[in-house]
């Protein structure tokens, strides 16, 4: 018994912990992206709103910087610490992307310390934007290098293993393994988008409570637009995600859509709920519309969990991640369609209250779609850690103290989320827009009714 | 060169500047604290601020390179410390997170709480001191097999003399080169105060650091026979680094050359680290691991040598334009910017 509970306890750490960091990684990959454009577009315009907007972001970014970093090490040092037996395998084959990671991270640190100290000091603003494309480079780089990780796990190759000796190795196969194109492509473009919502869901909560000044205009208009933009391209991406699926690992997608028998034109099905037999009730069905999402084209036949075998069927209960991550990602897409199309018809007020509050609920929303998103990729590979070589309850850590890492950590994170938050608001609180528009650009006007 | 012996000498290296980089921030941060109490803050706190939060972040790289590349390198030092250091490890995370937000506090925060400086000021000493018992573990007689499981021995790690020693080593080391840096820094930034200050503080340092370095090599004699022979062969290295010691406090003494100072500190610390860590192989952790024994295989070793090379042609050039910005831009030191 003692060895099952160290592979639960090591098994609800990671979750903990990597729950915790996506949160933060997330925002990491996809701000700089976000500041770099409000820089480029303020020197381009010669526009000061979107060089300050540039700056309050940054600023708000260097927090949540700190915490991406202190919980990233956190999980790094963990995937050793808990699951040594993994890590001895995979550090034969699949340690060169996670070497390089650090590489990019290298890149990053180096050069968000330097754009972050350095606002006033060039003659030349370009110069100063030139330093935010290192940033955005290594941040989006640390994302694909883990991503591939995350990848061979799911379609392990580049390797031959004969009882514990590994062979035949090849770091290239390994790292650029049937996951990783479209698995990248969905993890960076959601990172993308749910940035983009955030900060509109922040701006848009400003103008509700105070004003709504030509700043926040301008910040609500540019975060829209790249909210729509990204929900686009990452609808796109989980398309090609589910068709990874149906190829290479039919038991995910078949869990994940409850679609028990091997069929033509399957159904899609939408929530619902399993009764005692496995049948579903209660539920929205799109006729035809799995195998569409699967082969794209709505006659062609979809794996059921019929030819799976019950031992490595994964939980059936990733349905309602899946349902939900996709609904999310919908709601983004028309909040933001909504928002465009409304502030093109000379009629209608973009900034009325109705959409500014679903404006505000989209940024939450997208986090949350992240996080069902990485419940169902992960706990759809269960049971195995190495999709047909290992099992997680192999490669988990033996020793019995991990229950009380698990509080630690708890307690911790807790902490650092609460200390996040306080900080956060007082930053913004004590140094409000309009202040630092006059100390800073004192001949630039941001009174509500010159427009 | 065999791939074992490239790979333990990369990961030395990143330890070394590890070591270098990250006494400078922890010792800092005793510093700070210990300034406060005593309310010289005025003094030095300005000072450290201004270097420390533009490269805390690089600092954390430095670690974080070393272990990703220890499991990458070596793939059966992932299980071995993995099983064993469980309990060590995730109380330096813990120690590690509550500092890494310190900065974000220190740079945003509206006034400096006090329980926060003191958190600052005291995992500054307490995460050398819990990474160290890694070294420590890594002597041998701390670990156990039996029936396939490999555990660690708690009660001989709490009572061993050469346990503590290695503790009680780590932190003064510390506490030396952070002072004797920050007595450098602050000479650039033409800050008489707080250059007699920090001098004031390398001066009183540096004796512990020797008597522990001492201590040290007594209780090796002690505990691993083999790894102190070892040592003892390679009597040079520790020779030249005393000589470089000595060389270091004669300047600070005399007040003059700073830089050059801190660099032969850099090469105190240089010849010690190097002297321990060629007299450790060929063991990874004895007596069960050697680097030949566990390095990764031929493909993946030739991979990451690879990517090693191709990552310095990128990092080198940055790193040279950080400090550029902000250790040798007079101007930037000196606050003006
Ligand atoms: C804002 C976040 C977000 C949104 C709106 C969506 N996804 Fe997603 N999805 C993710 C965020 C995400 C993710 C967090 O990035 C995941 C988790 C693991 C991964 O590779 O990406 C993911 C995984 C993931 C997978 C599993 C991939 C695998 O395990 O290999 C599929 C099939 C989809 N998604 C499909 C979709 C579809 C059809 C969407 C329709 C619009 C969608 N996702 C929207
Ligand atoms: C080196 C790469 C990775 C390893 C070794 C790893 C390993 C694991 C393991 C062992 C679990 C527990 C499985 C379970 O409890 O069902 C897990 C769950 C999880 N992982 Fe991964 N993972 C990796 C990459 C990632 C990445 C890149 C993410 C994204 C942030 C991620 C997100 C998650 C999440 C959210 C869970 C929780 C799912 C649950 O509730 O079980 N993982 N991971
Ligand atoms: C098993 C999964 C993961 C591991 C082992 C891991 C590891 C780490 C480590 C060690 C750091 C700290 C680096 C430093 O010192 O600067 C970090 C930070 C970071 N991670 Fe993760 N990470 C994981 C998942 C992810 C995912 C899925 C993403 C992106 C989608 C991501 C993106 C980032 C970014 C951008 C940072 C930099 C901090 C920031 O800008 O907020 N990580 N990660």
């Amino acid at each position: 018994m003692m060895e099952f509970d160290s592979v639960i306890m090591s098994r609800m750490l990671t979750s903990l912990t990597l729950a915790f960091h996506i949160i933060f990684a997330t925002v990491g990959v996809g701000i700089p992206v976000m500041v770099s454009i409000a820089e480029f577009i303020g020197i381009k315009k010669k526009d000061a709103h979107y060089t300050l907007l540039a700056r309050r972001w940054t600023r708000g970014f260097v927090i949540t910087v700190a915490v991406g970093v202190v919980t990233g090490t956190a999980i790094g040092l963990q995937l050793s610490l808990l699951w040594p037996s993994f890590m001895q395998v995979a550090g034969n084959v699949i340690s060169l992307p996670l070497f390089l990671e650090t590489f990019a991270f290298f890149f990053e640190a180096i050069f968000l310390g330097a754009y972050l100290y350095t606002w006033d000091r060039f003659k030349n603003p370009i110069y100063h934007w030139l330093l935010s494309i290192p940033v955005v480079i290594g941040s989006s780089m640390s994302a694909f290098f883990i991503t591939t990780v995350n990848a061979f796990m799911n379609t392990p190759q580049g390797f031959e293993l004969e009882g514990r000796t590994i062979t035949s190795i090849d770091p290239l196969a390994a790292m650029f393994n049937p996951a990783t194109p479209t698995k990248v492509f969905h993890v960076i473009s959601s990172s993308y988008l749910t940035s983009a919502a955030i900060l509109a869901a922040i701006t848009a909560f400003y103008i509700i409570k105070k004003k709504a000044t030509p700043y926040h205009k301008k910040a609500l208009k540019l975060t829209m637009m790249a909210t729509f933009i990204f929900a686009v391209t990452t609808a796109v991406a989980g398309d090609l995600s589910a068709k990874f699926l149906a190829k290479e690992q039919p038991e995910k997608l078949a869990a994940a859509e409850w679609h028990f028998e091997t069929e033509k034109g399957a159904d899609l099905i939408l929530f619902g709920t399993l009764n005692e037999e496995n049948e579903v009730e209660n539920a929205i069905r799109i006729p035809n519309a799995l195998s569409f999402l699967a082969h794209g084209s709505f006659d062609s036949e979809v794996t059921g969990l019929d030819k799976i075998e019950e031992d490595v069927t994964p939980p059936l209960w990733i349905h309602y991640m899946f349902d939900l991550m996709v609904m999310l990602g919908m709601y983004a897409m028309g909040v933001s369609f909504l928002y465009i199309v409304l502030s093109k018809l000379k009629r209608w007020n973009e900034n009325n209250k109705w959409l500014l509050w679903l404006i505000v609920l989209n940024g939450p929303f997208a986090m949350l779609a992240i996080e069902f998103g990485w419940i169902f990729a992960e706990v759809g590979r269960q049971p195995w850690i190495l999709r047909g070589y290992m099992k997680v309850a192999e490669g988990a850590t033996t020793s019995p103290h991990v229950d009380w890492m698990f509080l630690l950590f708890l307690g911790l994170y807790i902490l650092l989320g609460v200390f996040c938050v306080t900080v956060l608001r007082k930053l913004f609180r004590n140094n409000p827009v309009e202040l630092e528009l006059e100390q800073r650009y004192p001949n630039i006007s941001n009174r509500g009714d010159d427009e | 060169m065999s791939y074992e012996l490239i790979g333990i000498t990369v990961l030395w290296i990143f330890l070394y500047g590890y070591l270098i980089v990250a006494s400078i921030d922890f010792g800092a941060g005793f510093f700070a604290y210990y300034a406060k109490i005593t309310k010289q803050d005025h003094i030095i706190n300005k000072l450290i601020s201004r270097y420390l939060s533009p490269v805390w972040e690089v600092t954390n790289v430095f670690f974080v390179f070393f272990f990703v590349g220890l499991v990458g390198f070596f793939p059966d030092a992932a299980y071995y410390y993995g099983q064993t250091l469980l309990i060590p490890g995730s109380i330096a995370i813990v120690l590690l997170a509550i500092r890494g937000s310190f900065y974000a506090f220190e740079n945003y925060g509206s006034k400096k709480s006090s329980t926060y400086m003191f958190l600052y000021g005291a995992t500054g000493l307490l995460i050398p001191a819990s990474l160290s018992t890694a070294l420590t573990i890594s002597e041998g007689g701390f670990i156990e097999e039996s029936n396939g499981q490999v555990r660690l021995l708690t009660q001989e790690l709490l009572t061993s003399p050469y346990s503590w020693s290695v503790v009680f080593l780590a932190i003064v080391s510390v506490l030396f080169i952070s002072a004797a840096f920050l007595t450098f820094y602050a000479n650039r930034a033409n800050d008489k105060p707080a250059l007699e200050l920090m001098r004031k503080y390398t001066l009183f340092w540096s004796s512990p650091t020797i008597i522990a370095s001492l201590t040290t090599f007594i209780a090796m004699s002690q505990h691993n026979q083999r790894h102190f022979e070892n040592m003892l062969d390679l009597w040079w290295m520790f020779g030249l680094s005393v000589a470089f010691f000595l060389g270091a406090l004669l300047f600070i003494y005399q007040q003059k050359r700073y830089g050059l100072a801190f660099i032969m500190v850099m090469f105190q610390f240089f010849f010690a680290f190097f002297g321990y860590g060629a007299g450790h192989l060929p063991y990874l952790l004895d007596p069960f691991i050697t680097i030949e024994s566990s390095v990764v295989n031929d493909t993946m070793g030739l991979a990451l040598v690879i990517a090693f090379i191709a990552g310095l042609f990128l990092l080198i050039p940055s790193l040279i334009l950080l400090m550029r910005m902000f250790l040798f831009d007079a101007d930037y030191v000196k606050g003006k910017k």
